[in-house]
């Protein structure tokens, strides 16, 4: 399987396998005008297999997202053919507004215009737990 | 500006020197009396709750000041559907401390964001209820003259009791601490607040399904409500409801120096005739709640 190296754009690899999907949805890459390639089930020295997204554009990417769904990302953004800048995602400490919390009992789920803020409370387990109720996430 | 929404906001030595103003509140009253004149306290009950309301209001009114505020949510304009968020953005401009109590989880945090003044947490759903972890605190350091080397049993709803897992994450910062987790299987402490508060401090701990076998071994005895809609069924309700209700036979079995605690109110789990009993202190408990809480009051409004 062939797929053309990007000139402008972003490489995001080492994505744990069957999480590309995921992440394809969160990022909202089904709206971008530019040609985006998902690889799936990609044979991986470091991870056995593993899922790769490329998106043939520069465009301004949420981290703490990637890092969430599928901490050890890495992602490269390619400028003329050159990988000019290659970050190494980790579980970020803190996420506002891409996890809702699941709890009725949770003033979030009432009071109007508020954040739904959730933050790691163990790094082993990945557990993030809601700022306001103490209700861990699920994945 | 200091709020106090969870017990472990405070630190241990936060903690102990409110217990020692406390203390001191009690042996000498009348030097409080005019600490807090000209300031006011705003109650605000999103959901009634008239023993906690009234303790506020006491302890601001031994203070000197004055209280103003609202006991339902009915009552107020947050029925109308006004946010937490703006309720507090008004009532911080009227009073110079806020003690609220809101059926939501994390409705105080909310309030913390935006008031100008203290906020402090009379209870947020079921989530934390820092000022009944104060009164325990106080009650205990009272009875016992320590917190520290004692062997506590909680007994009743470990699952859903907030008062007790409150109690475990503040006892558990004081030294030689052992606690004996009595429920049943159903109403088990969460794994998460064993994790947290109990296992990753190495302290020492058992759990059974027996007050009886337990009761013997205990210096604090913190008795909670087993309530008919936690279980899945009525069998299992009427088999396991009077296996917790604590009785003048049971006690025979326990230590002459035991404290019996109960963050009230109580349907029947501890037995009338247990009240005259001197190591009944659940009263007593509620009678100190008022003088934590002027403790914390006095501490969040900066006044010496
Ligand atoms: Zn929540």
């Amino acid at each position: 399987m062939h797929v053309d190296e990007i000139k402008n754009g972003i490489v995001i690899d080492h994505i744990v396998p069957g999480k590309a999907k995921q992440i394809y949805e969160m990022l909202g890459l089904g709206r971008l005008n530019s040609p985006v390639a998902v690889l799936m089930n990609v044979p991986s020295s470091k991870m056995g297999r593993k899922d790769i997204i490329k998106i043939d554009e520069n465009i301004e990417i949420d981290l703490d997202v990637l890092g969430y769904i599928s901490p050890h990302i890495t992602v490269d953004i390619v400028k003329d053919g050159k990988v000019e800048d290659k970050k190494h995602i980790e579980l970020p400490e803190e996420l506002t507004d891409i996890l809702v919390c699941k709890n009725p009992r949770c003033i979030t789920s009432t009071e109007q215009e508020i954040h739904h803020v959730f933050r790691l409370t163990d790094r082993k387990t990945g557990v993030y737990r809601c700022l306001y109720c103490d209700t861990a996430a699920t994945k | 500006m200091r709020n106090l929404i969870d017990i472990l906001d405070l630190s241990v030595d936060e903690i102990n020197a409110l217990i020692a103003v406390a203390n001191d509140i009690i042996a000498h009253p009348e030097m409080y009396r005019e600490k807090c004149r000209y300031k006011k306290l705003a109650t605000l009950f999103f959901e009634p709750s008239t023993r906690t309301r009234l303790s506020f209001e006491a302890a601001m009114m031994e203070l000197g000041g004055n209280v103003l505020g609202f006991s339902e949510a009915s009552s107020s304009s947050s029925s109308k559907g006004e946010s937490v968020a703006d309720t507090i953005a008004v009532v911080s401009g009227y009073a110079d401390i806020i003690a609220m109590r809101h059926p939501k989880e994390g409705a105080p945090i909310v309030a913390a964001a935006k008031s100008s003044v203290p906020i402090i947490n009379a209870g947020d759903g079921g989530h934390h209820h820092p000022t009944q972890t104060l009164t325990d605190l106080l009650t205990i350091s009272r009875v016992k003259g320590r917190l520290n080397d004692l062997t506590i049993g909680v007994c009743g709803d470990l699952k859903f009791g907030r008062t007790v897992h409150s109690l475990i994450a503040a006892m558990s910062r004081y030294e030689g601490i052992r606690f004996v987790l009595i429920s049943p299987e159903e109403l088990k402490l969460p794994r998460y607040v064993k994790e947290t508060h109990i296992k990753a401090k190495g302290i020492s701990y058992q759990q059974t399904e027996s007050l009886d076998e337990a009761i013997g071994m205990l210096d604090i005895l913190y008795m909670t409500r087993v309530q008919r809609e936690r279980f899945f069924n009525e069998e299992d309700y009427i088999r396991l409801k009077d296996s917790y209700i604590l009785t003048p036979e049971k006690l025979v079995q326990a230590k002459e120096d035991l404290c019996i605690l109960h963050p009230l109110p109580r349907v029947n789990e501890i037995s009338t005739a247990v009240d005259s009993d001197s190591r009944a202190c659940y009263f007593e408990q509620a009678r100190y709640g008022k003088f934590i809480r002027m403790a914390l009051i006095l501490k969040l409004l900066e006044v010496e």
